[in-house]
C-alpha cells in the first residue's frame, strides 16, 4: 500500500475542548498545524458537558483560588499533584474570561457578569459551605464552549483533517515522538503525519464499561496508541461513576441539577445524602454520592419494581427556573426517562463517566515517563491534554466542572509549551524511520485477511460486561483477581477480530475494530492497576481495605500514596511519588486528612 | 409493550466500492426491550450486517452526527422513538447532499455555507481584564439560536437549499448569522448584513418553514431569517 506523507510543525490528535484550545494557541502563533479528528469538531464529546466550568470568579458568592485548590486536592483524595492543581486553579479565571471574550454565551447575573452555580465538592472556607463556582451556559455549557472554541479556530484558519482516524504513534529508536499514522475514513487510505510536535487530545475511554455516559466515539484512541508505543498509563484504576445517569439509558443528568437544588431520594422518599454527608449533602463529591446511592440500592431501599435506582427530585423547583437553568435536562429526561422533571422525579443510577488517569504529563502538557531513575522525564516531541492526559489534577476523584477547566488550562498550556519550544528552536523535524507506517499497515492487512475470527461487537460486549462486573463503584479483592484473568482472555480474543465489510469507503466496521484495539489497552490497564492497589482511595474502593485510624476510609498513605504506572508490554506495573508540594510559595501544601463531606 | 419485537426496515444502501448504483434494502431486526430509539435499532442492525454505515456519537441529541431521512422526514436517529414510526421504517440519507456511502453524506457544502457567515464573535476593542458585561435580557436574545448542533436536518429539508446549495446560505447558516447579529457583544452588524445583501444568500428563503418542522432541537430558523430581513429593511430606510 502506498503511504502518503504530510509534514507539519505540529499535529494535534482530537478536536474536542483540549485539542481546539491547543490548536488556537498554535494557529495564532503561526505554526503549520494539522488537527486530526475522527468526527467533525463540534461532534466531539466535550459537547455533552452540561453543568459548567469551575473558576473562582466570585460573581455570586465570595471565592478565591485557595479554596478551589483545597477542594480539588481533597476531592482527589490527595492523589492529585499539588503543583499542577495550583497551576490549574490559578489559571481558571483567565481561561474562562478568555472564553467569554471568544463569544461563549454564558448565562448572566443581574449585574451582567458570568452566572455561577454551586457544584459537588466545591466549597467556601475549606469545606464549610457550598460555593457558586461553576460558570454555566444553562445546562449546555460543553456545547456552548465547544462551539465557541471551534468558531474561534475558524477565525484563526486552523487546518482540520475531519474524519481522519489516528492509528499509531510514530517513535524513533531514541523514543522521540515524530508524529502519527492516520486513516482517512472516506477513502481508507493511510497517511503519515510527520511533525516536530505531537499533541494528543483524544478524550476519554468510557466505552470500556457497559453502562456509560460516554459517546460511542470515546474509545481511548490516544491512550491506547500511547500504551502500544511503550508510554506507561498513570492511575488508570480511578474511574468516575457519575451519580446521575438516566437509569437504563446511561445518558448524563448534570450535577448542576443538584446545584440548582435537586435532591436524591430513596424508595421511602428520604433525602438519604443527609446521612452520608451531613455537611454538603447532595453536593458531596461524586465518588461519595455514587457509593451512597449504591449502598441504598444494595440495602433494599432502591426505587422502581426492580429497586435498582434512586430518584432525583426537582419537583419543588419552580417550572420557570427549570426552563431557564435546566432546559436540556428536561428534554433529556422526557426523551430518555419518559418523565417530565417538572412533574415527577427522574430515575437515576451511578454510571461510568470519566477517566481520572491517562497519559502522564506535567502541568506544561509535556508527556513524562520514568528514565534513568527520574520518574518524570519529558518525551521529546510528545504532549497531551484533557481527559486522555493525567497531569494529575483529579487524582483519585475529579470534582464536577474541573474537567472543562482541565481541558482549557492544559490545552492552552500544552499549546504554549509547543509554541515556546518551537520558537526557541528546540523542536526539530527528526528523520522518520523506514518502517514508520508498518504497524498500522499490518493492522489493516490483518483485518483484510482474518478468517475464523471473532466479531468485534461480541468481544467489545464481553469487555464491557467484564469491566462493569469486576471494576465498578465498589470493588472486591476476589472479583478483581478474577477480572484480571477475564480481561486478559478477552484481550487475547481481540487479537483475532474479523470484519465482513471489506470496502475502502467509510468502513465503520474497520473503524470499530481499530477502536477496540485502543479500548482493550485501557481495560487491561484499569483492571490490572485496580487489582494491584490494595487500599481505598477516591473512586477506587475495595472491600478488604479497613477504615481505621491508621487508614482512614481505608486509605493507606504509608503504602499507597503514589501514582500507578502501567506498561502494556508484559502488563508491568511501576509507581511514582505524588507531588505534595505546590508550585509556588503562595500556598502551603494541603496536609493529608481524612476525607468527609 | 412486548419485551422482544421485530421491526421491518427499508434502508438506502450504496457502497461505491462495489455497487453500480444505490438500492433500497429490505431488512428486519429483533430488538431488546431496552431498545427505544431508532439509533438503538440501527446499532442492532449493524451487529447483524457490519457493512451498514452511518455516523453516530453522543446518542443524546447534542452532537448532531446521526441526522438522516426517516420515513420521509429529516431527524436524529437517537431522538426518534422506534415505536412512533410506521413500518417498514424507511431510512434514506439527508436529501440534497452527495452520498458517500449508505446514509453518510458529504457535508462540505453545508459547512462551507456555515463558515461563509463568519461564525465567530467580532469585537475589535481591546479585551478587558474581566468578562464583558451583558444583561440577562440581552443574553436571552441568544436563546433559540446558540443551541444549534449543525446536524443539517434543516438545510437539507429546504427546497431553496436543494436548488442553490452553493448560493443560498440555508437555514442553519442564517440561524448562526443571526446568533451573532443578536449578540450585544458583536460589533460587525453592518459587515454581516453586507455579507448577506444578495439575491441568493439570504433572500432565497421563501418561508416554506420545513426547517422549523424538522429541527430536532425545536429551533426556528425562519424566525431568525425574518429578523435578519427586518434588520436589512431598517438599515435601508
Amino acid at each position: 500500500m502506498k503511504v502518503a506523507k504530510h509534514t507539519f510543525d505540529a499535529v494535534i490528535v482530537g478536536a474536542g475542548g483540549a485539542g481546539l484550545r491547543a490548536a488556537l494557541q498554535l494557529s495564532e502563533a503561526g505554526l503549520k498545524t494539522a488537527v486530526l479528528t475522527k468526527v467533525f469538531p463540534t461532534r466531539s464529546h466535550t459537547v455533552a458537558a452540561q453543568g459548567g466550568v469551575a473558576a473562582s470568579l466570585g460573581n455570586s458568592t465570595e471565592d478565591n483560588w485557595h479554596w478551589h485548590m483545597y477542594d480539588t486536592v481533597k476531592g482527589s483524595d490527595w492523589l492529585g499533584d499539588q503543583d499542577a492543581i495550583e497551576f490549574m486553579v490559578k489559571k481558571a479565571n483567565e481561561v474562562v474570561v478568555e472564553l467569554e471574550h471568544f463569544g461563549m454565551p454564558f448565562d448572566r447575573t443581574d449585574n451582567g457578569k458570568i452566572y455561577q452555580r454551586p457544584f459537588g465538592g466545591h466549597s467556601q472556607n475549606y469545606g464549610q459551605t457550598p460555593v457558586s463556582r461553576s460558570c454555566a451556559a444553562a445546562d449546555r455549557t460543553g456545547h456552548a464552549m465547544l462551539h465557541a472554541l471551534y468558531q474561534r479556530n475558524v477565525r484563526a484558519n486552523t487546518h482540520f483533517f475531519v474524519e481522519w482516524m489516528a492509528m499509531d504513534l510514530i517513535r524513533n529508536a531514541d523514543g522521540d515522538v515524530l508524529g502519527v499514522t492516520a486513516m482517512e475514513m472516506e477513502t481508507g487510505e493511510v497517511s503519515i503525519f510527520h511533525a516536530k510536535a505531537t499533541i494528543f487530545a483524544t478524550g476519554g475511554s468510557g466505552r470500556i464499561y457497559y453502562s456509560s455516559t460516554n459517546a460511542f466515539i470515546n474509545t481511548g484512541d490516544g491512550v491506547g496508541m500511547a500504551a502500544r508505543a511503550g508510554i506507561p498509563l498513570e492511575d488508570m484504576e480511578f474511574w468516575q461513576f457519575h451519580p446521575t445517569g438516566v437509569a437504563g439509558a446511561g445518558v448524563l443528568i448534570t450535577e448542576g441539577v443538584r446545584g440548582e437544588g435537586g435532591i436524591l431520594r430513596n424508595a421511602s422518599g428520604e433525602r438519604f445524602m443527609e446521612r452520608y454527608a451531613p455537611n454538603l449533602k447532595d453536593l458531596a463529591s461524586r465518588d461519595v454520592v455514587s457509593r451512597s446511592m449504591v449502598t441504598e440500592i444494595n440495602e433494599g431501599r432502591g426505587c422502581g419494581s426492580e429497586k435498582d435506582h434512586v430518584l432525583l427530585d426537582i419537583t419543588h423547583l419552580s417550572p420557570e427556573n427549570i426552563m431557564k437553568r435546566l432546559p436540556g435536562i428536561r428534554e433529556i429526561s422526557i426523551q430518555f426517562a419518559g418523565v417530565d422533571p417538572i412533574k415527577a422525579p427522574i430515575p437515576v443510577v451511578p454510571t461510568c463517566h470519566y477517566q481520572m488517569g491517562g497519559i502522564p504529563t506535567n502541568y506544561k502538557g509535556q508527556v513524562i515517563v520514568p528514565k534513568d531513575g527520574n520518574p518524570n522525564v519529558p518525551v521529546p516531541g510528545f504532549y497531551a491534554a484533557g481527559e486522555c492526559a493525567c497531569a494529575s489534577v483529579h487524582g483519585a476523584n475529579r470534582l464536577g466542572t474541573n474537567s472543562l477547566l482541565d481541558l482549557l488550562v492544559f490545552g492552552k498550556s500544552a499549546g504554549e509549551t509547543v509554541v515556546a519550544d518551537f520558537q526557541s528552536g528546540q523542536l526539530t523535524l527528526k528523520p522518520l524511520p523506514d518502517d514508520a507506517a508498518d504497524v498500522s499497515l499490518a493492522r489493516i492487512a490483518r483485518l483484510e485477511v482474518q478468517t475464523n475470527g471473532v466479531e468485534v461487537a461480541d468481544v467489545r460486549l464481553d469487555m464491557q460486561r467484564t469491566m462493569q462486573k469486576h471494576a465498578g463503584v465498589f470493588r472486591f479483592a476476589d472479583m478483581l483477581k478474577e477480572g484480571v484473568a477475564k480481561i486478559l482472555e478477552v484481550a487475547e480474543r481481540a487479537k483475532h477480530t474479523q470484519i465482513k465489510d471489506k470496502s475502502k469507503v467509510w468502513n465503520t466496521a474497520r473503524t470499530e475494530a481499530l477502536e477496540l484495539d485502543n479500548l482493550i489497552e485501557v481495560a487491561k490497564a484499569t483492571m490490572i492497576s485496580a487489582e494491584a492497589r490494595k487500599e481505598s482511595r477516591g473512586a477506587h474502593v475495595r472491600d478488604d481495605a479497613i477504615d481505621c485510624a491508621e487508614t482512614p476510609n481505608g486509605r493507606d498513605d504509608k503504602n499507597w500514596l503514589k501514582h500507578t504506572l502501567w506498561y502494556s508490554e508484559g502488563n508491568r506495573l511501576d509507581y511514582k511519588p505524588v507531588n505534595l508540594q505546590p508550585m509556588s510559595a503562595d500556598v502551603e501544601p494541603i496536609a493529608l486528612a481524612k476525607r468527609t463531606y | 409493550m412486548s419485551s422482544k419485537r421485530t421491526v421491518q426496515f427499508k434502508i438506502y444502501r450504496y457502497d461505491p466500492d462495489k455497487d453500480d448504483k444505490p438500492y433500497m434494502q429490505d431488512i428486519s431486526v429483533e430488538l431488546e426491550e431496552s431498545d427505544k430509539k431508532l439509533l438503538d435499532a440501527l446499532v442492532r442492525l449493524k451487529a447483524k450486517d457490519d457493512s451498514l454505515s452511518f455516523r453516530r456519537s453522543c446518542r443524546e441529541g447534542v452532537c448532531g452526527s446521526d441526522a438522516m431521512n426517516i420515513n420521509g422526514k429529516n431527524g436524529l436517529a437517537c431522538l426518534t422513538g422506534i415505536d412512533e414510526l410506521a413500518q417498514p421504517i424507511t431510512i434514506r440519507p439527508l436529501p440534497g447532499l452527495p452520498v458517500i456511502r449508505d446514509v453518510i453524506v458529504d457535508m462540505t457544502q453545508f459547512f462551507k455555507q456555515y463558515h461563509s457567515i463568519k461564525p465567530y464573535l467580532i469585537n475589535n476593542d481591546p479585551a478587558p481584564e474581566r468578562e464583558r458585561l451583558q444583561s440577562p435580557e440581552d443574553r436571552e436574545e441568544l436563546n433559540g439560536l446558540y443551541e444549534c448542533i449543525l446536524c443539517a436536518c434543516c438545510s437539507t429539508s429546504c427546497p431553496s437549499f436543494w436548488w442553490n446549495p452553493d448560493k443560498f446560505v440555508g437555514p442553519a447558516g442564517l440561524l448562526a448569522a443571526y446568533r451573532f447579529l443578536a449578540d450585544t457583544r458583536d460589533q460587525a452588524t453592518s459587515e454581516r448584513l453586507d455579507n448577506l445583501e444578495d439575491p441568493y444568500r439570504l433572500f432565497r428563503c421563501h418561508s416554506i418553514m420545513n426547517c422549523v418542522d424538522v429541527c430536532p432541537k425545536g429551533l426556528n430558523p425562519t424566525r431568525a431569517i425574518g429578523k435578519i430581513k427586518d434588520m436589512m429593511v431598517r438599515r435601508a430606510v
